[in-house]
């Protein structure tokens, strides 16, 4: 039985061999691996792009201060991003299976419909949830746009859910009883985690605060946006990832405030349409700065 | 000479609800190209329907006809040339443009004298041509409700990316190329148990697709599953699994006996919209069984099982810690905290809402203790953990929350059903206090929508008002609750406009009675719905008497006597001393007659009575001229239809029955 780590290797590995560049996870708090710049900016533009990382995802409303055995506040994702999709991707995809170790032939693989859309970001596609045995072990999208721009190359995204794949490999009913390393639990790594963030998310927070980290990073991502020109003959240096954390940030404090119960049905729509505003911003000043076209877009944001 | 021809277009996973109508259009566009190419069966149209089918799974739309023929029949086109008359200059040059000799030429007599002309024959074009240059456009026509792309920007848009496309005619590859996919004759078997590429011919592609586990047949597919499933049946999970798999088999699992203290709504709904499992009921009662379809051949190792009670398990005991942590706090004590959960932004939280709705149980439709207790807690649940996972459940969770909180089984009903009808297939709230919230909830929605303007229009609707309008119109009408229910929609005329069209289109294609009958008794007035449903049941009983009909188009007769003399019935009553002895007087007297019988009958015999005026009618029309000289007998005589039109006008109006007279 692999670990869960060695799962990981293996799923890296297997990505590695087919082009993929492994790259480490982002070094700030985001709801889910399409967030990071290597999904969200890389899908961008005309240039071809293959890459896979794990990247730790924040759910705050998800949290369950470790009590729930499937649901957790941050779990682990594993995502690749294959720019444009190859033919194959599908049978790709079968193929990792295949190599943590799963006999497709004695199990159920069921492609259900799931589109995917991020009014945060912008970003939508069409694919489908991938069932096991009736589990969902990976969401599939072929995106269609994102930050507002429709995409040149139609780019696959795979993103496996680890801690259900590997409860499901290791036969456990309880993500915290998978074995992380050999002689170590997944609730020996995680286990405070998941119970201190449930309890600042949900009770100690503080939504005043909150709110004012969020107006920050919101007015020096729109201050940043407004200084980008598109005419400047030095805009290569412009700091145009800088302003996306920024936006990233607006991201996860909204969240963290929508589990603090702070925010009114609404109040969501509005705030929602601020990040939007920030993240196809960013989108389109990149698009312009990188390749030279989606200035519109940039001009609009500002 | 016929030949068989097949198509396949070969997708990845194309979801299971747009499969059904992916195939008819593919049997009307492949009709609609051989009909205008001419390269359908020679014989009847029939034969061709009847040779010609189209199947699909989730990865695949097949089309098969058994007899294209090879070649267009050759067709013939007359050229006119210029007037005989114009002499040989003329007909050379002519001759000269088509590249024929003179002597091909022949003689055209027209009104306007002789001209020459030619007849050019147009050789028919050979179907696979013909084939290869429609069908690229064929398969892109095909409508989908949602298309993408994925050969890059501008690139041709499908349902999901196209992988292969097999096209035969006569078992030699009808050459093309859509999204970069060119044509060929392999085919591909299922994902997992079959092999990926399958060369084929007509007479074995089915054949060999099932040696490949791909059953093609929809409807052999679902022979499979029923066959698996036995009495277990629900006919919308069903087809949801039938296009989902390619190769179905049935699996049956098992999960703890202690779940099913947990409610069985709960259950089913986790089984079924969650898993798409079949629960499995035993004299009524739910069991710890389930049904599953794997797209697989069995499960000889009992993994797939396994894994599927595993993943149910933990749902379940998802559920079961939001049912126990729910509990925790009394919907009562929920209510407070809906200020937190808006209804609408103009409108105000869900607190707000319910006190509207407590407010109209109570005050505009005579609710009991019961009912507007049941409002008060109506929407409670939706701060429950449980609605929060399960929306599906509102108002259902809500009354089982109830029940066990020791509410009155007339509370936790009402709450349970308030959101009734979801569809018009679906029954009302059981109790007459369910049915009071489920309107007064419903009659807020529609108010406070319309009074902010946000009146649905076209398909748009995204609050779903017609479906509340549906349902105010059904659980009046079928709970027998004599309402008043313009005055509910306070005399709102855009509001009145949008809850008219539900009532007829309840009656007319819910109810099946025929527009006219609706448009006749609706226009006598549609306050109590209850009475519009014994007038329409009374009319549709009289209407094949040998009266009815003719009388009501004396009616008509009558109102465009009336319109013409802009006669609108001011002036006063009948005078008798002026009426004429004979038919005149005899309709008087009869009307009167009839006046006062029907005043007391029911709709039906009333109206049996109305219809029995029908002789002295039309023997009025026949012998009497309306138009007097005398100005105050025609006055008079405009009176009396007058106020015959108004008098029975009050059951229906007859002049808007379509009679054939």
């Amino acid at each position: 039985m692999d670990s869960y780590q060695e799962i990981i290797f293996k799923l890296k590995k297997y990505w590695s061999d087919r082009g993929c560049i492994i790259q480490e996870p982002y070094d700030l708090e985001v709801g889910a691996g399409t967030m990071c710049p290597e999904t969200f900016l890389r899908v961008l533009g005309p240039n071809p792009y293959r890459v896979a990382y794990v990247q730790p995802s924040r759910r705050p409303a998800d949290g369950r201060y470790g009590e729930n055995p499937n649901r957790l506040y941050k779990h682990m994702q594993l995502q690749v991003v294959l720019k444009p999709s190859p033919n194959d991707v599908i049978e790709q995809y079968l193929g990792s299976l295949d190599a943590i170790g799963i006999d497709l032939k004695k199990h159920d693989i069921k492609f259900e419909e799931d589109n995917w859309e991020s009014p945060t970001l912008g970003a939508w596609g069409v694919g489908w949830q991938v069932m096991l045995d009736g589990l969902e072990i990976t969401q599939f999208t072929y995106f269609q746009q994102c930050g507002g721009i429709d995409l040149d190359l139609v780019p696959a995204e795979l993103t496996y859910g680890l801690e259900r794949l590997t409860a499901f490999l290791q036969v456990k009913d309880s993500v915290y009883d998978i074995e992380w390393a050999p002689g170590v639990s997944y609730r020996d790594v995680r286990f405070n985690d998941e119970l201190q963030f449930s309890v600042y998310n949900f009770e100690m927070a503080d939504v005043e605060t909150l709110w004012k980290l969020f107006d920050l990073h919101e007015g020096e991502a729109a201050r940043l946006l407004k200084l980008y020109d598109p005419k400047s003959l030095d805009k290569n240096r412009f700091p145009l990832l800088p302003t996306y954390e920024h936006v990233l940030h607006c991201s996860h404090l909204f969240n963290t405030l929508d589990a603090r119960g702070a925010i009114s049905v609404t109040e969501r729509v509005a705030v929602i349409a601020r990040v939007r505003k920030l993240a196809v911003g960013v989108a389109g000043a990149w698009m312009d700065q990188q390749h030279g076209s989606g200035v519109e877009a940039a001009e609009a944001a500002r | 000479m016929s030949l068989p021809f097949l198509l396949e277009i070969g997708t990845e996973e194309i979801p299971d609800w747009m499969i059904e109508g992916a195939c008819q259009q593919l049997t009307r566009l492949f009709t609609e190209i051989s009909m205008f190419h001419r390269i359908g069966p020679g014989g009847t149209s029939q034969a061709g329907v009847a040779n010609t089918w189209t199947k699909a799974t989730p990865r695949r739309l097949a089309l098969y006809s058994a007899y294209v023929i090879a070649r267009q029949g050759d067709t013939e086109e007359l050229i006119m040339g210029p007037p005989k008359s114009a002499g040989p200059g003329a007909a050379n040059g002519f001759a000269r443009k088509l590249g024929v000799s003179i002597d091909q030429l022949s003689t055209e007599v027209t009104p306007k004298g002789e001209y020459l002309s030619f007849l050019k024959k147009i050789p028919g074009r050979a179907t696979r041509d013909i084939l290869s240059e429609a069908l690229p456009e064929l398969i892109l026509k095909i409508q989908w409700p949602k298309t993408m792309y994925w050969t890059g920007k501008s690139g041709q848009r499908f349902i999901r990316p196209i992988r292969w496309i097999v096209a035969l005619l006569d078992n030699q590859v009808v050459r093309f190329e859509v999204a970069g996919v060119k044509s060929g004759n392999v085919t591909s078997g299922h994902r997992i148990l079959g092999a990926p590429e399958i060369p084929v011919a007509s007479e074995n592609y089915e054949q060999k697709l099932l040696e490949n586990y791909v059953i093609l047949s929809p409807q052999e597919r679902e022979k499979r599953i029923r066959a698996g499933i036995g009495s277990a049946s629900d006919e919308g999970l069903l087809k949801t699994l039938v296009n989902l798999t390619e190769f179905p088999s049935v699996i049956s699992g098992t999960f703890e006996s202690e779940f099913l203290k947990l409610p069985a709504e709960v259950l089913v709904t986790v089984m079924r919209h969650h898993q798409k499992y079949f629960a499995i009921y035993e004299n009524g009662q739910l069991t710890n069984r389930f049904l599953a379809v794997t797209n697989t051949d069995g499960d000889p190792d009992g993994l797939i099982r396994r894994g599927n009670e595993r993943v149910l398990r933990a749902r379940f005991n998802d559920a079961k810690f939001f049912w126990e942590t729910d509990q925790k706090k009394k919907l009562v004590d929920r209510v407070a905290d809906l200020a937190h959960v808006t209804f609408q932004a103009k409108l105000g939280s869900y607190l707000e809402k319910t006190g509207r709705i407590e407010r109209i149980v109570h005050d505009e439709l005579g609710g009991d203790h019961a009912a507007v207790r049941a409002a008060h807690l109506s929407k409670a649940d939706l701060t429950t953990e449980l609605v929060k996972e399960f929306t599906d459940l509102q108002g259902v969770v809500g009354g089982l929350y109830a029940r066990e909180q020791g509410e009155p089984e007339e509370v936790w009903t009402a709450i349970y059903d308030h959101y009734k009808p979801a569809s018009m297939e679906d029954s009302i709230p059981r109790h007459p206090a369910g049915q009071l919230v489920s309107i007064a909830d419903k009659l807020d929605t529609l108010r406070g929508c319309f009074g902010i303007g946000l009146i649905p229009t076209g398909s748009k609707d995204p609050f779903a008002l017609r479906r509340s309008a549906q349902g105010i119109v059904k659980i009046l009408v079928e709970g027998e609750l004599r309402l008043p229910i313009r005055k509910l929609l306070h005399n709102d005329t855009k509001l009145e406009d949008f809850v008219l069209d539900r009532v007829r289109y309840y009656f007319k294609d819910i109810r099946g009675f025929k527009y006219d009958e609706v448009n006749a008794i609706l226009a006598s007035g549609w306050d109590d719905l209850v009475d519009v449903q014994d007038r329409l049941v009374a009319i549709q009983a009289v209407r094949p008497t040998e009266n009815f009909e003719p009388l009501a188009a004396s009616f008509k007769r009558i109102q465009n006597i009336l319109k013409q003399a802009q006669f609108t019935g001011d002036g006063g009553s009948i005078d008798a001393s002026l009426l004429e002895p004979g038919p005149e007087t005899d309709l008087y007297q009869e009307f009167q007659n009839v006046r006062n019988r029907a005043a007391d009958q029911p709709y039906r015999p009333a109206l049996e009575s109305i219809a029995s005026l029908r002789p002295k009618v039309d023997l009025f029309f026949d012998k009497v001229l309306v138009n007097a000289p005398d100005a105050k007998i025609r006055q008079n005589r405009l009176t009396l239809l007058h106020t015959l039109l108004a008098e029975f006008s009050t059951i229906a109006d007859f002049s808007e029955i379509v009679t054939n007279t």
